[in-house]
């Protein structure tokens, strides 16, 4: 006999930052309205773009390697429960100590005991997802733990008390100036003469990371991949910043995401190489920092693992839906999104933006607590495209589509017309009354909503006298 | 060879030109082109828009009009990627198997208009005379669907007169989308007033595609703008003598 234990649950309300305030197309109206934001956008993702494809471009197995890394994290979903668990043990042998968090909640409340336990006011923080997902540093914050985002781009989303818009450029819809002021506003310790030079810039968040770095005794950190067959963690970053927070305390304590488990060490060969390519155009990724449990005498001497569900076993649950599970979190996707270039990371209400969030958050949440996002799409298919790991993002959205909500005149007019389609003599009748023009008005520019969408900013073809079908008859 | 051609709704209604010059173009090579009238949608706005169950009875309908046909041609990349990916998948969710396997069959026998010169048909120069200026907008479903690479492109060259500019980002979705242009109209306009954009600075007076639908939405849109530049479905240049 088996039991049923029922859906796994999605991400709780109430806590973490997967939803947003107002459905995609509002929030979208604002950003579109933002001429410096598109601007920085579009010179940034542009800039992204060409590099990476330069060196994707110099590699004559990119499409092996991506068929390789998509077929490692299907294999990883087949059989998750089983990995974290060898994981789990083997982080257990080396003198780590590993907790399992269901959601959010379990998460903060697990590493802000942690924490307290220490006795530290003041935590360093690696760049991470899966802590900016839970909403982690609020959680610390109101426990009275000052987190510090130690990745300069975080850093700036951080003082600007703003939110990240990217996924691995989390302020890339601020320019320079604007960083400038943020850092005089809200740096402590900044020079008053700070321009906007952006070695400058770099200077003085080094300045003010170094203090920090030398003076606080618990780091917490995400993960890229955590290897199942040694235990070993791996973060993935540019500025050597995360280093600094992975070796220098005497505390670590790293939030995964459960689907970021790897098989084994020799995985880990196709995803370094598909990753920083597609990331951010570089073939080799600048520092990549490993551990294995606690090394006596160096590094951190208490390490702990907190592996986080928060709505990926449902994820896991939807056979097409799961596919998004496999990402490495390159942020390709975003780069070569119409969408994003236009709206930004804001609109999608979300920490995951572009793409891959219109098909992540709304499976994390269930679709009914993010029903716009996977409209958020012109199917355009560039994201698929650039995906490293193959993620088939066109089709997981028009899979979500059928789950959303749909407004009841939409619906029926979506009814009648399936109904008059599959009747070809109906539908052609049909035809020849449409004179959406007509109704429209002289060039077709006013239709009543939602056809208002369309008439806003283009012109209704003509109908034409005779359609095709009458004139092949007639001939 | 005879070759069935699957109009589209959007061409049959709006756009019968491109129908009609699809059809002489193929008889002008000598092919025998028939109409199967119990055609109707391919039922993709209803499958992109999450209406995939309405679309089975859509499914059904292609599959059983064009079941007896060994090629048929469609005037869209976007429709033959349709029938070609979604129309075995929303089969097999309703858990119709047959229906998918045959649906499959007959996605394999569609082809969009270049696919069929090119490949089936092996023209690449199909006689025609176009002298004008011309840019090529390569529609998303046609470049990242049905990947039809360069052979639009194959086939303008060989237009006599005809002078191609290179239409700058030309692989930049247009922001059609079916319903994305109604449920995020602002956005699809920002893509779209960049796509004008970048016609315009070709100084071409005309835009091509082989898509009615993404024409009808950049046509629409330069014509609101006021622009000169015209919109004319690649048939229609194959089939200009
Ligand atoms: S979905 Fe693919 S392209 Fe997008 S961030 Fe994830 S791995 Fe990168």
């Amino acid at each position: 006999m088996t039991t049923f234990l029922g859906m796994p649950a999605t991400a709780p309300r109430g806590v973490g930052h997967l939803r947003g305030d107002e459905p995609f197309p509002r929030a979208a109206h604002t950003a579109l309205a933002d001429g410096q934001l598109r601007r920085n956008l579009r010179h940034a993702t542009t800039t992204i773009r060409a590099k990476s494809g330069r060196v994707i471009a110099e590699l004559p197995d990119w499409q092996e390697l991506r068929s390789a890394g998509s077929a490692i994290k299907a294999d990883v979903l087949s059989r998750l429960p089983e990995l974290l668990e060898r994981l789990e043990a083997r982080v257990t042998e080396r003198g780590g100590v590993v907790h399992w968090a269901a959601d959010a909640n379990e998460a903060n409340a697990i590493v802000t005991e942690l924490v307290r336990r220490t006795g530290a006011e003041r935590v360093i923080k690696v760049k991470s997802m899966a802590t900016q997902e839970i909403a982690l540093n609020e959680a610390l914050e109101a426990a009275g733990i000052q987190p510090v985002e130690t990745d300069l781009a975080e850093l700036i989303v951080q003082l600007g008390q703003d939110r990240p818009s990217h996924i691995l450029v989390p302020a890339i819809h601020r320019n320079r100036s604007e960083i400038r002021d943020i850092f005089l506003r809200a740096m402590p310790g900044v020079d008053p003469g700070l321009t906007d030079d952006p070695p400058a810039l770099a200077a003085a968040a080094r300045r003010y990371l170094r203090e920090t770095f030398l003076s606080t005794r618990v780091a917490i950190s995400g993960a890229n991949f955590g290897i199942a067959e040694t235990g070993t963690l791996a973060v993935v970053e540019s500025e050597g910043n995360g280093r600094m927070c992975l070796t220098l305390p005497e505390t670590l304590i790293t939030v995964m995401g459960i689907e970021k488990v790897v098989p084994a060490w020799t995985d880990l060969e196709v995803f370094l190489q598909l990753l920083p390519r597609a990331s951010t155009g570089e073939r080799m990724n600048p520092y990549t920092t490993m551990w294995t449990g606690v090394t006596p005498g160096d590094g951190p001497q208490n390490f702990h693992l907190v592996l986080l569900d928060n709505g990926r076993s449902a994820v896991l649950a939807d056979r097409v839906g799961r596919q998004a599970l496999h990402c490495i979190r390159c942020s390709a996707c975003l780069n070569v999104c119409p969408v994003y270039e236009r709206t930004g990371g804001h609109a999608y209400g979300s920490v995951y933006p572009g793409p891959i969030g219109a098909v992540l958050s709304p499976q994390l949440t269930g679709v009914e607590d993010n029903a716009s996002l996977p409209f958020a799409s012109s199917l355009c298919g560039a994201c698929f495209d650039a995906c490293p790991v193959k993620i088939d993002i066109p089709s997981i959205l028009v899979h979500l589509r059928n789950q959303a909500p749909h407004p009841p005149a939409e619906k029926a007019v979506m009814r009648a017309a399936a109904y008059a389609m599959s009747r070809p003599r109906l539908y052609a009748r049909a035809q020849r009354a449409a004179k959406l023009a007509r109704i429209a008005g002289r060039r077709g520019r006013a239709l009543p909503p939602p056809l208002s969408g369309w008439t806003a900013a283009r012109d209704l073809p003509e109908v034409p006298r005779q359609t095709f079908r009458d004139w092949w008859a007639a001939r | 060879m005879r070759i069935a051609l699957f109009v589209t709704c959007l061409a049959d209604t709006l756009f019968p030109e491109a129908a009609k010059a699809t059809v002489r173009l193929l008889e002008r090579l000598g092919h025998e082109v028939v109409f199967p009238v119990e055609q109707t949608c391919c039922g993709q706005m209803h499958v992109n828009t999450g209406y995939q169950p309405e679309a089975l009875p859509l499914v059904r309908n292609y599959v059983s009009t064009f079941a007896g046909y060994d090629v048929i041609v469609a005037p869209s990349g976007s429709c033959v990627g349709s029938i070609r990916h979604q129309h075995p998948a929303v089969a097999a969710a309703a858990g119709q198997a047959g229906l998918a396997a045959r649906a499959h069959d007959v996605g394999a026998r569609t082809y969009e208009l270049s696919e069929l010169l090119v490949d089936v048909l092996g023209v690449e120069d199909v006689g025609a005379c176009f002298p004008h200026r011309v840019t090529y907008h390569p529609t998303c479903h046609s470049l990242r669907m049905i990947r039809v690479g360069d052979k639009p492109l194959r086939l303008l060259r060989h237009v006599r007169g005809l002078e191609l500019i290179e239409l700058p980002d030309a692989e930049q979705c247009c922001g059609f989308g079916g319903t994305f242009a109604l449920k995020n109209a602002e956005t699809s306009a920002a893509m779209l007033a960049d796509k004008m954009t970048a016609v315009e600075s070709t100084g071409a007076p005309i835009c091509t595609a082989g898509d009615a639908s993404c024409l009808m939405h950049i046509g629409g849109g330069l014509r609101r703008a006021g622009s000169p530049v015209r919109t004319l479905h690649l048939a229609e240049i194959l089939a200009a003598t």
